[in-house]
């Protein structure tokens, strides 16, 4: 370690996320490599090291003969400060050399207020920020992750996107640019061969054209580029990559657990929702195969707590076949299970026990809307009998805390939706004094609500947020109807969700504003100890841009969308659809119930859908 | 009640006391080496250090005490642990314990004092810190007091390691009254700022009892 780095971390706050050397870091011989990678997280380490896909995409690059992956992760403030003041580049954690000096540069974007760290990262690795003064080969700078599934607002500064799942995507790129590198091609007649790959979008070779409201009038492809470019998907689950030997960090993460991943892809089809339909057709791994990792998993990390993921964990087929397996194995071990992403309508007493066996922990349910009418417009198929009849079988089985997710300002909303959130608050309240076991403890309910921000590639995509203002209105117009001590209100501040949904359907001129935040200062915004409003506003001004031309306006039913060159394979006549039905507040079934058609079975080839 | 000696250094020394708790807690788990755990209502694994060691510091005898679950001979239990272990911390010994951490009374450390634009003499540092008295402002939770610290320390040496670097080996008292190394790093600064270093690393050596015995 360098001195000037020794003297830098005994002043920052938890130097143990900028050292590497954790179990299960993969190191290689630096002689014996011939393509090197630099993950890189645009948060903090406590965050990636808790992104499951970072896990996994790690190991499968490292399982390639003479490609290393290492780990990067954007700096706290005070860090990027003694970096900045000592001149040390951005480093990889594994080795400590700069990432500047990779071949490739790979982000994960998971969510758009990561953005500004990205041009952070670049510019602290010593790298110009944007593809267009990126001259050479390499650093090849790729991104992937849910966010890319618009990549326009990062199309200035990333030089490819791989969409999807990047078990292999990624591995194909990376192969590429190895092989490019030994013919010593340019950077450009590499991505013009990377375009070529399935899932791969190369922004420099698409150009768009603005029609003189702001709106997209048309995207030329360049050089013979795909017109569309379609996702990728991991079609057998089973003979995917699967981390089990996942890096164990030496210091406190997020999620400091075992991430058992059950499927991908969701059945339910919630209109809000981007991942219901991103991570389309329902895949699932087998219940034996999920055993036996669980306990490699568990056995090579000694971490004490299992954790299934899924967008819908209630829904997999063979849970109690999978939790009876678990808890057998984890009881005597003194692990515990814990169950996120359980609906509230087939939420059972005998899951609940299987839980409980171990630990209890706090519930969650997201009721999403406060009214039946609005949950059938966002397709959120829970009953409010089904939610109390969940909440009375907790309450029985002697849970007192439970908070409610909610958000505002989703399409059709009326006051009196609003104010049917506090009436079903107080019903949940009303069940616990009816069914508690316990009433001496109390009773705390915590209902939360965010505003609501319309996404690309969901039946809400041609949706208008509603203004900061409106939204506010609403908060305080909840937060009167609610009238007992026992529910605690929480809401989200609305000027993040403003931004994000401005960034979501962005288009690439969005850029400029990213930039420009960045350049004043901006960086790890989906911190509120970062983030600044007015820097984002200010930058929409001196971009000549709006944040509500992108977040507040209603767009046409024909508009040209910038991410329309992306398929997730639902297809924009299912979601227009699918918004039609929101409007008539008709549900559409889950999948299991009847297929709709969405398009995204046309991604499988071997198996159908949810097999 | 079981015991083992071990060596946390290069970038494990950023682990800090508490992930160190955890990290040894995993390493056990990995290794197959089942420890006891407390009773009551959260039962965590039995686990007690020595002397916490300050995040940034490196050692080469730290002792951390448990109790085996299972019937498992304690000579196998280093290599078990060290293929189980982060980079850095590596177990030396196992054995099971006679002597109580209360008795641990002193601590050689080591440390190497950085004087980036200037070189300085060793004597003079030497001098400084085998006089009779050695006062300083040393502050507590919740007061400063004016003490002589001189007392806290009972073997020193210096030596000239390299141009602006200086490495003083010194025999530091622990427990109550103690000297940390940060605070003897204060002691200097305040008797003869000439001597206050630009940065200081460092490295604890051995830990002894009343009598000077090298305690285990």
């Amino acid at each position: 370690m360098r001195d000037e780095l020794e003297r830098i971390l005994n002043r920052v706050q938890k130097p143990a996320r900028y050292t590497g050397g954790e179990y299960n870091e993969t190191v290689k011989d630096k002689s014996d490599v011939d393509l090197r990678v630099a993950f890189c997280f645009p948060d903090t380490y406590e965050i990636g090291m808790s992104n499951l896909g970072l896990q996994i995409l790690y190991g499968a690059i490292n399982e390639e003969p003479k490609m290393w992956c290492e780990r990067c992760f954007a700096p706290w403030g005070d860090m990027e400060e003694e970096l900045r003041r000592a001149n040390i580049p951005l480093y990889a954690l594994e080795s400590g050399d700069p990432i500047g000096e990779f071949d490739a540069i790979a982000f994960s974007l998971g969510y758009e207020m990561a953005y500004t760290s990205v041009l952070n990262m670049l510019d602290l690795a010593g790298l110009p920020v944007r593809s267009a003064d990126r001259a050479g080969l390499t650093p090849l700078v790729f991104a992937g992750g849910t966010s890319c599934i618009n990549p326009e607002p990062m199309a200035d500064f990333v030089d490819l996107f791989v969409l999807g799942e990047g078990e292999e995507l990624d591995l194909e790129v990376l192969r590429l640019l190895r092989y490019a590198k030994s013919e010593n091609w340019d950077k450009r007649r590499f991505l013009r061969a990377a375009a070529d790959i399935k899932g791969v979008y190369v922004p420099s070779l698409y150009e768009p054209e603005y029609n003189e409201d702001g709106t997209l009038r048309r995207v030329e492809c360049l050089d013979g580029a795909p017109e569309r470019v379609t996702k990728r998907i991991i079609e057998d689950m089973d003979s995917a990559y699967f981390p089990t030997k996942a890096i164990v960090p030496s210091t406190e993460i997020v999620h400091d657990r075992v991430v058992l991943e059950l499927f991908r892809g969701c059945v339910r089809g919630c209109r809000f929702c981007q991942a219901g339909f991103a991570y389309r057709p329902v895949r699932r791994h087998g219940t034996g195969y999920l055993l036996d990792k669980a306990k490699r998993a568990l056995e090579s990390s000694g971490y004490e707590e299992i954790t299934l993921s899924s967008l819908s964990t209630s829904d997999f087929k063979g849970l109690p076949e999978l939790t009876d397996g678990l808890l057998e194995w984890c009881e005597p071990r003194k692990i515990s299970l814990s169950l996120p992403s359980l609906r509230a309508d087939n939420f059972s007493m005998g899951l609940m026990e299987r839980v409980q066996k171990v630990r209890k922990s706090g519930l969650t349910f997201a009721p999403e809307a406060g009214s039946q009418r609005l949950r059938d417009v966002i397709n959120k198929n829970v009953t409010e009998e089904a939610l109390l009849n969940s909440c009375r079988i907790a309450f029985e089985g002697g849970w007192n805390t439970l908070k409610l997710y909610f958000m505002l300002g989703l399409p059709t909303e009326t006051d009196e939706d609003v104010v049917s959130i506090a009436r079903l608050a107080e019903k949940v309240l009303h069940t616990w004094r009816e069914h508690a076991v316990n009433k001496a403890r109390g009773v705390k309910i915590t209902v939360s609500t965010s505003m609501f921000v319309p996404k690309p590639h969901t039946p809400f995509q041609w949706e208008a947020q509603v203004g900061v203002e409106e939204y506010l209105r609403r908060v305080h117009l909840l937060k009167d109807s609610i009238n007992s001590r026992s529910i605690v209100y929480n809401w989200h501040e609305p000027h993040v969700s403003l931004i994000e949904a401005a960034l979501s359907r962005g288009d690439r001129r969005m850029g400029a504003v990213i930039e420009e935040v960045w350049r004043q200062g901006g960086r790890l915004d989906s911190w509120t100890d970062y983030f600044g409003f007015s820097r984002w506003i200010a930058a929409f001004d001196a971009c000549g841009l709006r944040a509500d031309f992108y977040a507040n306006r209603v767009r046409g039913d024909d508009e040209i969308f910038p991410w329309d060159v992306i398929s997730v394979g639902v297809t924009k006549s299912y979601l227009a659809r699918e918004r039609a039905a929101a409007y008539r507040g008709e549900i559409t079934p889950d999948c299991r119930v009847k297929c709709m058609g969405c398009g995204a079975s046309c991604l499988l080839e071997r198996r159908k859908c949810d097999e | 009640m079981s015991r083992i000696l071990f060596k946390k250094e290069g970038r494990a020394k950023f682990i800090s006391h508490l992930d160190l708790m955890r990290t040894m807690q995993r390493a056990f788990i990995r290794a197959k080496v089942p420890i006891k755990h407390t009773e009551g209502f959260n039962p965590h694994p039995y686990m007690v250090f020595a002397l916490p060691l300050p995040v940034g510091t490196e050692s080469v005898c730290e002792l951390m005490d448990f109790k085996l679950a299972e019937d498992l001979p304690l000579d196998t239990v280093p290599a078990l642990l060290n293929r189980a272990l982060p980079e850095g911390i590596e177990v030396t010994e196992a054995y099971e314990e006679t002597y109580k951490f209360k008795d641990i009374k002193w601590l050689d450390i080591e440390a190497d004092l950085f004087y980036d634009s200037k070189d300085t003499d060793e004597g003079g540092l030497l001098r400084l810190l085998t006089g009779d008295k050695l006062v300083m402002e040393k502050k507590t939770k919740r007061s400063t007091a004016t003490v002589d610290v001189r007392p806290l320390i009972a073997a020193c040496d210096v030596k000239r390691a390299d141009e602006g670097v200086l490495t003083l080996r010194v025999r530091l008292a622990v427990g109550d009254p103690a000297l940390s190394p940060a605070q003897l790093i204060s002691a200097i600064g305040q008797n003869a700022p000439f001597f206050a270093p630009d940065f200081a690393r460092f490295r604890r050596l051995e830990l002894y009892d009343k009598d000077f015995h090298v305690f285990r």
